[in-house]
């Protein structure tokens, strides 16, 4: 049930998923119908979409050590693009609808407000990760060196939690769970590292 | 500039305005409930639009009524109106305490009885960067303070909002430490634009909007006027203030709204203007300088922020 062959088969249906919010979100925008505030809705909506689809990508990877479901990793590039695509969105919405391109403005955000700081770096270490995601540049840096970039990944899971929790004022419930499961699925791949059997040399 | 309100409206025609609005709800229960939810207010705009400063533009009564920030309720601006409906703001009492003659409770009613409510178009400046324009009816907070006969010694003014967390379950969680409290100094109080407010757009308060009385400062971010007001306390020291006590690095006692003075979350040198697509240039004291600038003219406001 599980194989590799219904993940693969099961994409298609996945892509529409993961993409119809964000169809959504921007015919709403354009008629009108995202309340009263529209961009920061927009903006909101777009980021916390990111954030859930990069702990999806790091939460595949450890279902993937399950037996059974181990062809589930089949899904993480796809997923992880997305979490890029969402991201690109979220930043340009902040660019261009929220600050005008006004770049002297938008420069001085990111350096004065720690929590646009984390976004940034956040979203500037994803941009390595979603343009090596193709078998053709796996092959290229080779493996190694192709999943040591990919390592990345975890201070951007971080990073954009920490976006997320700077950002709320004062009930800081919602972040503090998006963390709580950024920092059990890492304990999870280090637990694993130490307990890991020394024949993999 | 103008600011105060002409249209003096006598507090009976209010009674009668709502009388009136009660019972176009009733058959507008029949009709179509979305549009008519709305559609209840003075029709004749031109009481408020006439208050207006020439780059302001009313926002509408349901922009004001769906979108805020009043934590008792959740901490999402969707949460004062959704999950308003079971807070009772009727019968209400108001306790003056502390630096006066004699500490008494009022009746609401007993000190409407005894002011004039009038029309007040104010800009509000939120501190996270957005911003509404808002017709208020209210009075003049130095109308209850002469009421409330406080000693020469009060410095300083305390606000207190109701708990009732069984009808306002953001109550029910900790995230700040209630009641909320506010404070302001003496001056700032007796200033003419500080109002406390019973009504918006000919409204009663809503209750999600701070019923049934609430305070307005329009120079300061809009978490200084506080909502749903059961007690006022006068003081020689500078009260606590809840967001000051949360996070005193981000947000000060004084909390005049100033595009110059950097806050760490937000810069406050542009606001949105809800209904607006471009940003707009943040005003110092939020346009209300001619007004109030002398209150601070001793004052590093970058200190004291």
């Amino acid at each position: 049930m599980f194989s590799t062959r219904n993940f693969n088969r099961s994409k298609p249906v996945l892509f529409i998923l993961i993409l119809f919010p964000s169809l959504l979100w921007a015919y709403q925008f354009v008629t009108g119908n995202l309340g009263v505030n529209p961009i920061e809705k927009l903006m909101d909506e777009l980021g916390l979409m990111a954030l859930r689809l990069i702990i999806i990508t790091l939460m595949i990877t450890t279902l993937s050590n399950i037996r059974p479901l181990k062809s589930i990793v089949v899904l993480r590039r796809m997923i992880g693009l997305f979490a890029f695509y969402y991201v690109c969105l979220h930043f340009s919405t902040y660019i261009v609808l929220d600050h005008f391109l006004d770049m002297q403005f938008i420069i001085q955000d990111i350096i004065k407000r720690p929590f646009i700081t984390f976004g940034f770096i956040s979203f500037l270490f994803l941009i390595p990760l979603a343009s090596t995601s193709t078998n053709n540049m796996i092959k290229r840096l080779g493996f190694k060196l192709w999943k040591k970039i990919h390592y990345l990944i975890y201070p951007v899971a971080i990073l954009a939690s920490m976006h997320f929790y700077v950002l709320v004022r004062a009930d800081k419930t919602e972040p503090v769970i998006y963390m709580g499961i950024i920092i059990l699925l890492l304990l999870h791949r280090i637990f694993k590292r130490l307990t890991r059997p020394q024949l993999a040399q | 500039m103008k600011i105060l309100g002409s249209e003096i409206t006598p507090y009976k025609t209010y009674l009668n305005r709502r009388k009136f609005i009660k019972g176009s709800l009733a058959s507008a229960m029949l009709a179509t409930v979305t549009s008519s939810a709305f559609a209840n207010h003075d029709s004749d705009l031109s009481i408020y639009t006439k208050n207006l400063n020439e780059n302001d533009k009313l926002n509408s009564y349901e922009e004001i009524t769906t979108y805020n920030n009043f934590y008792e309720f959740g901490t999402h601006k969707k949460h004062p109106h959704l999950n308003s409906g079971n807070f009772k703001p009727r019968p209400w009492t108001i306790k003056i305490d502390g630096l006066v003659k004699k500490p008494q409770t009022f009746d609401l009613e007993k000190i409407l009885s005894n002011v004039t409510i009038e029309d007040r178009v104010y800009r509000l400046r939120c501190v996270e960067a957005w911003s509404m324009v808002i017709p208020w009816q209210g009075f003049q907070l130095s109308e209850l303070i002469k009421m409330a006969e406080p000693l020469s010694s009060a410095k300083y003014v305390q606000f207190v909002t109701v708990f009732r967390p069984e009808e306002m379950p953001g109550q029910q969680k900790r995230t700040i430490i209630w009641p909320y409290r506010e404070g302001l100094r003496m001056d700032e109080a007796m200033n003419p634009l500080t109002i406390l407010a019973t009504g918006l757009y000919g409204h009663e308060m809503p209750n999600q909007n701070g019923a049934p009385i609430r305070l307005v400062v329009p120079w300061k971010y809009g978490f200084k006027s506080i909502k749903s007001i059961v007690e006022i306390r006068f003081l020689d020291t500078q009260p606590e203030t809840s967001w000051e006590t949360l996070a005193p690095w981000e947000y000060g006692f004084y909390a005049n709204v100033n595009p110059n003075v950097n806050h760490p979350r937000w810069s406050q040198g542009t606001e949105r203007r809800i209904g607006e697509f471009k940003r707009r240039e943040t005003l110092m004291f939020n346009g209300y300088e001619k007004e109030v600038a002398h209150l601070y003219k001793d004052l590093d406001l970058t200190k004291f922020y």
